[in-house]
């Protein structure tokens, strides 16, 4: 087992190799940079004199081999630079929102879990009925409907309804958890209906297909309790693919923060990133590139991981 | 029942006609799939013609007006009638969405099979290729392209946006097709294809593509709706469509949210025609799946 860790944590260094060298020169055939969003944002006429001596002192006149080697160096030594916009480095700027993003996705996750699990079992066992439609009918809606919108339709009907609105400052966890929840539960349900859509929609269909199993049949012929035939004999193998499916949504679902955490203003990871893009900030957007690699590669990690502790069937060497 | 043999441009006629109705009483969601579908596709191309107002000219006489029988969807800040933004809307998101899916699929079928035909090294190189892609929500991915290509208009669609939402499309495409082109691959008729003198070319694209069609299509339809969805959260975020060009995802964006009380209409109904939308081809491409490819069937 260790030895397979060991193994894994070693296959990381040429895919994130493969992600920064991606990276590095996606960014670098832009035409534009930071330097021209800035300058010649507000005023429209800078010298091309000022320009060039900002773009010297960001050092984005220096050959690209020379920056690619900078870029890899900062990358071993875990220092990734400073950020070209707030001129601070990019690990504190990341650091500072990283909790914010993080607890909004694990809420999510969690959310997800309660309701996809019951949700997809229920509509596999009551397949083909009106209340399989129903589920069904929801879950393809969860796909269709913009984390972003439902967010903003959230923030509508606590506002018709309730007169109230979700408050704008954030308050941290360990300072009044009370007033935390109320302000991160409604981002967390607005990206956490498409997870849970997503996550019932495979219960649904692994459950169906453990269902036809011989052993199912042995259970249901010995006598068993349907009940217990679905919840002691079925769920037990239905549930790992579903588990492969939470590990990887969990990983994206920094891309339904990105929109989200727009409409709820809050300050975190997603903001970070289109802030980062909307002025080219390169050093930024490098840097939260590979954190999303690092992310999707150990929750994936993880996940085997998991087979093996929950299906006695999988061992690793 | 023996289906009688008909001939003929009415037989075609009875043909189809028995096909729609055979598909409505065998899949009724995906039935009413096809019927938004059509829909926004006729809302699309007459848009010119069945829209009530030009959907860009301002009206400060009419600002944030409410629905009422003149303005069926209310009317924005600047006074422009919403009902009339959303139906020029479907005419965006369509093009979006079908153009990047198609793009995205075909391009990606195309590698996909090639992939799975030569196997070896240039499959190894492909597959770590898409796995790096896939490796990244694809709005993360859109956007990185999206800012490495820039904007180019032609024809009124931002080509380098299609573009940002094919890639991650593409590589899921990839994916999909090379596994169903691997069972392809080892039937008889391939080889003796390649025994009968065809080209590598020939054999690929005339003996193995036409057999994974199926996903393909599956693919294709179920694209258009992720992709419609992306395209609104791009152009929300301020990184898509630009004004004044009439997008869904842009009527949500900037100022929008201050009229939460004021003006809910204006956040209610482009979220409607979003999801709408997704909706149906997600639906659609659910049947599609269930009918023309009997192993996924569940």
């Amino acid at each position: 087992m260790t030895t397979y860790i060991i193994k894994r944590l070693l296959l990381m260094i040429p895919t994130l190799l493969g992600v920064a060298t991606l990276i590095f020169f996606m960014l670098r055939v832009v035409p534009g940079d930071i330097v021209e969003v800035r300058l010649r944002g507000d005023s429209g006429s800078v010298s091309q004199e000022v320009i060039d001596r900002e773009r010297e002192r960001l050092g984005l006149n220096r050959p690209l081999p020379v920056q690619f080697a900078d870029w890899i160096k900062g990358l071993v030594t875990l220092d990734l630079g400073v950020s070209m916009w707030t001129e601070r480095p990019v690990t504190t700027e990341i650091g500072i929102r990283l909790g914010l993003s993080l607890q909004i996705a694990v809420m999510a996750a969690a959310i997800a879990v309660l309701i996809a699990i019951p949700l997809g079992t229920i509509s596999a066992v009551f397949r083909d009925t009106w209340i399989d439609y129903v589920v069904r009918v929801i879950t393809i809606g969860g796909l269709a409907v913009p984390s972003f919108w439902l967010g903003m339709i959230i923030i509508l009907t606590l506002l018709v309804v309730f007169s109230w609105a979700p408050p704008v400052m954030y308050t941290s966890f360990y300072k009044d958890p009370i007033a935390n929840m109320a302000q991160l539960i409604w981002p967390a349900l607005a990206v956490g209906y498409r997870y849970a859509a997503v996550v019932a929609r495979m219960v649904r269909s692994s459950l169906i297909e453990v269902m036809r199993e011989d052993y199912i049949r042995t259970a249901r012929a010995k006598g068993v309790f349907e009940r217990v035939v679905v919840l002691r004999h079925a769920m037990g193998n239905a549930l790992l693919p579903a588990l492969t499916l939470i590990g990887l949504e969990f990983a994206f679902l920094m891309g339904g923060l990105v929109v989200t955490e727009q409409v709820f203003n809050l300050n975190g990871i997603g903001r970070l990133f289109v802030d980062a893009i909307a002025r080219n900030d390169f050093i930024l957007i490098q840097a939260l590139v590979m954190l999303i690699a690092v992310m999707f590669i150990v929750i994936n990690l993880i996940v085997d991981l998991m087979y093996g502790v929950l299906d006695p069937r999988i061992r690793y060497k | 029942m023996p289906a009688k043999i008909t001939t003929g441009a009415k037989g075609l006629f009875v043909r189809l006609f028995r096909l729609a109705v055979r598909f409505v009483v065998l899949q009724p969601l995906g039935a009413a799939g096809l019927l938004v579908i059509v829909l926004m596709v006729f809302a699309a191309v007459l848009a010119r013609w069945v829209v009530p107002y030009d959907p860009v000219v301002i009206d400060f006489g009419a600002m944030l007006a409410a629905p009422s029988p003149a303005h069926l969807f209310g009317t924005d800040q600047f006074g422009r009638d919403v009902l009339s933004r959303i139906i020029y809307g479907a005419k965006t998101a369509l093009s979006i969405g079908f153009w990047s899916s198609f793009i995205g699929c075909t391009a990606g079928t195309a590698i996909g099979v090639a992939s799975a035909y030569f196997g070896g090294k240039a499959d190894l190189v492909i597959q770590r290729c898409t796995d790096l892609l896939m490796s990244f929500p694809i709005i993360v991915l859109a956007l990185i392209v999206g800012v490495m290509l820039g904007s180019k208009n032609v024809a009124g669609v931002d080509l380098n946006l299609i573009l940002a939402i094919a890639l991650p499309i593409l590589s899921r495409a990839v994916r999909v097709i090379r596994a169903a082109a691997l069972t392809v691959r080892e039937m008889p008729y391939v080889e003796a294809a390649r025994a009968a003198g065809c080209s590598h070319c020939r054999a690929m694209f005339l003996h193995i593509a036409p057999n994974v069609i199926a996903p393909y299509l599956i693919m294709l339809t179920a694209f258009i709706g992720q992709a419609i969805l992306l395209e609104a959260s791009l152009s929300f975020l301020g990184l898509g469509v630009s004004e004044p060009t009439p997008a869904w995802g842009l009527m949500l964006s900037g100022r929008s949210s201050d009229f939460y009380r004021d003006a809910p209409w204006m956040i209610l109904f482009p979220g409607l025609a979003i999801s709408l939308s997704v909706f149906a081809f997600n639906l659609f491409g659910d049947s599609l799946r269930d009918r023309l490819d009997p192993r996924f069937r569940t």
